[in-house]
């Protein structure tokens, strides 16, 4: 018989919580990119709502996630050294804030908010860095992937709200910009991939080289293709950029996905030596599944 | 200064799971739950294979990372090491359990018994309902350990204020006592026995050592 020597998928955290990863990073990083604009003199409210509604779903999906929902003010009771309290912290004031901006339209709260946004972003990516029993996101190259994630999806949020709206003013800056991110996340990932190689169980990077092809291609190759033709094609602007930002937007999401859901191996058990049997010496020692 | 910790001797376990057994009986945990358990290791190829018995649970770390993440402060050290949860402060959210590197966390949502037709006397005496919906793990049997300090009775020493695995151990390969203490069990063996801790590259100071050899 041999009994749970391996790393194994944990548990505890399923798509509940992925989902407050998903739409709280896009969320986050819209509102901070419709500051961004609003600045710039567009519109704030119709992002900042989406925003706002992205942040606020996902933190209502993962509440639901809790076995005790209602003592769920509780988790603001530690901010001194938990990310979780910590995020619950400046929900609060990121939700209200935002809320504010898009009533009044006003760009000065709306960068207040998009600031509250970015801590949201980093609270989040620091939740699973601290998940000291997942190699796959204890590695700290997560915390700027997610960032960086977060922000492309933003942008990709953005620009499909900029091409439906109708804004199109914003449209060759915004593409220049998420043409910008999508280079840094594909940065941030590959930095992420190299860190962890050999600082995770086999089955968590297995994980991860299936979803390399599809975030690489779908999530950047693609729309970066699509971005510059786009460019050079006035005529097929509208659609190449709307599906340039989908796919960008879902490959992050899908990515996200993975991490959580399916990379979460925990980090198993490991003895450093093997005893020694009556006589004899001891022996070396074993970390299985790595 | 106390500091609790256990003691496995590689060496002398045979992987009976007497302390599951004993553990599970103690503390009516619910199926699939195990505050202790011991692993079947196979380590080699034929015909060089080892094969060793390994006594896993909380570690009850002196960093513990489960209380640094822990939202709600439910997750305590106490001054002699002890990792603790307050049941009613927990807010179930399980970051506790991702955090931990040892596995030992859990959580139950529904009652559930050993067996369908009724629980089992022990159950009936020592579930308890406030587990239910929040992280759960091994206490190292704190309670036992208190009633040792208020009755003048050293835990490790005397089976009343002894962890209940450490009590069942068949080849006495489990122990308990205070590692500050220079003369206690604990800390003779260490001084006698090359050991190691699990983990130990993450920093957490587990507070629960493996003896794999004689000095």
């Amino acid at each position: 018989m041999s009994v749970g020597g391996k790393p194994w998928l944990q548990p505890h955290w399923d798509w509940h919580v992925a989902v407050n990863f998903l739409t709280g990073g896009a969320g986050s990083g819209l509102i901070l990119v419709a500051a961004g604009g609003a600045l710039a003199g567009q519109a704030l409210a119709l992002p900042a709502w989406i925003g706002l509604l992205l942040v606020a779903g996902g933190l209502a999906q993962v509440s639901l996630h809790l076995g005790r929902p209602w003592r769920g003010l509780s988790v603001l009771v530690n901010p001194g050294t938990s990310w979780m309290a910590r995020e619950a912290w400046v929900a609060g004031p990121l939700l209200g804030v935002t809320a504010l901006a898009a009533l009044f339209d006003s760009a000065v709260l709306g960068l207040l908010a998009g600031l509250l946004g970015v801590a949201f972003l980093y609270c989040q990516a620091r939740i699973l860095k601290e998940s000291r029993g997942i190699p796959a996101w204890r590695e700290p190259h997560i915390v700027p992937l997610l960032v960086a994630t977060g922000l492309t999806e933003g942008l990709a949020l953005y620009l499909l709200v900029a091409l439906g709206a109708g804004w199109n003013a914003v449209l060759v800056p915004a593409g220049a910009v998420l043409l910008a991110a999508l280079v840094v996340r594909f940065i941030t990932w590959r930095g992420y991939r190299n860190a962890l190689q050999g600082n995770a169980p086999q089955a968590a990077l297995a994980v991860l080289n299936r979803a390399d092809g599809p975030f690489t291609g779908v999530g950047h190759a693609v729309p970066f293709l699509l971005l510059l033709v786009a460019a050079g094609v006035p005529s097929a602007q509208l659609p190449l950029a709307a599906l340039a930002a989908l796919a960008a937007l879902l490959a992050g999401w899908g990515l996200k996905f993975a991490i959580v859901t399916r990379a979460g191996y925990n980090q198993g058990f490991a003895i450093m030596h093997t005893p020694a049997r009556g006589a004899g010496t001891g022996g070396v020692g074993s970390k299985p599944g790595w | 200064m106390t500091r609790y910790v256990m003691v496995a001797d590689l060496e002398r376990c045979v992987g009976c799971q007497t302390c599951t057994a004993s553990c599970k009986h103690t503390n009516a945990t619910a199926p699939g739950v195990q505050w202790r358990k011991v692993l079947d290791m196979e380590v080699g190829d034929y015909p060089d294979v080892r094969r060793a018995f390994v006594p896993v649970g909380c570690m009850h770390c002196a960093d513990p990372p489960c209380m640094h993440v822990c939202p709600s402060t439910a997750t305590k050290q106490r001054a002699d090491g002890l990792v603790t949860i307050d049941y009613d402060l927990c807010i179930g959210c399980t970051y506790c359990a991702v955090a931990c590197p040892y596995q030992a966390r859990y959580m139950v949502e529904e009652p559930a018994q050993a067996y369908r037709k009724g629980s089992m006397r022990s159950e009936q005496q020592r579930e308890d309902p406030a587990r239910l919906g929040v992280a759960q793990k091994c206490t190292f049997c704190s309670d036992r350990i208190d009633y040792g300090a208020e009755h003048g009775l050293t835990p490790g020493i005397d089976p009343e204020a002894t962890p209940a695995c450490v009590n069942s151990c068949i080849a006495s390969a489990l122990q308990f006592g205070d590692i500050e203490d220079p003369q206690s069990n604990v800390s003779q063996l260490l001084a006698t026995h090359k050991h190691f801790r699990m983990h130990e590259e993450l920093g957490t100071e587990p507070g629960f050592y493996y003896l794999w050899e004689n000095q």
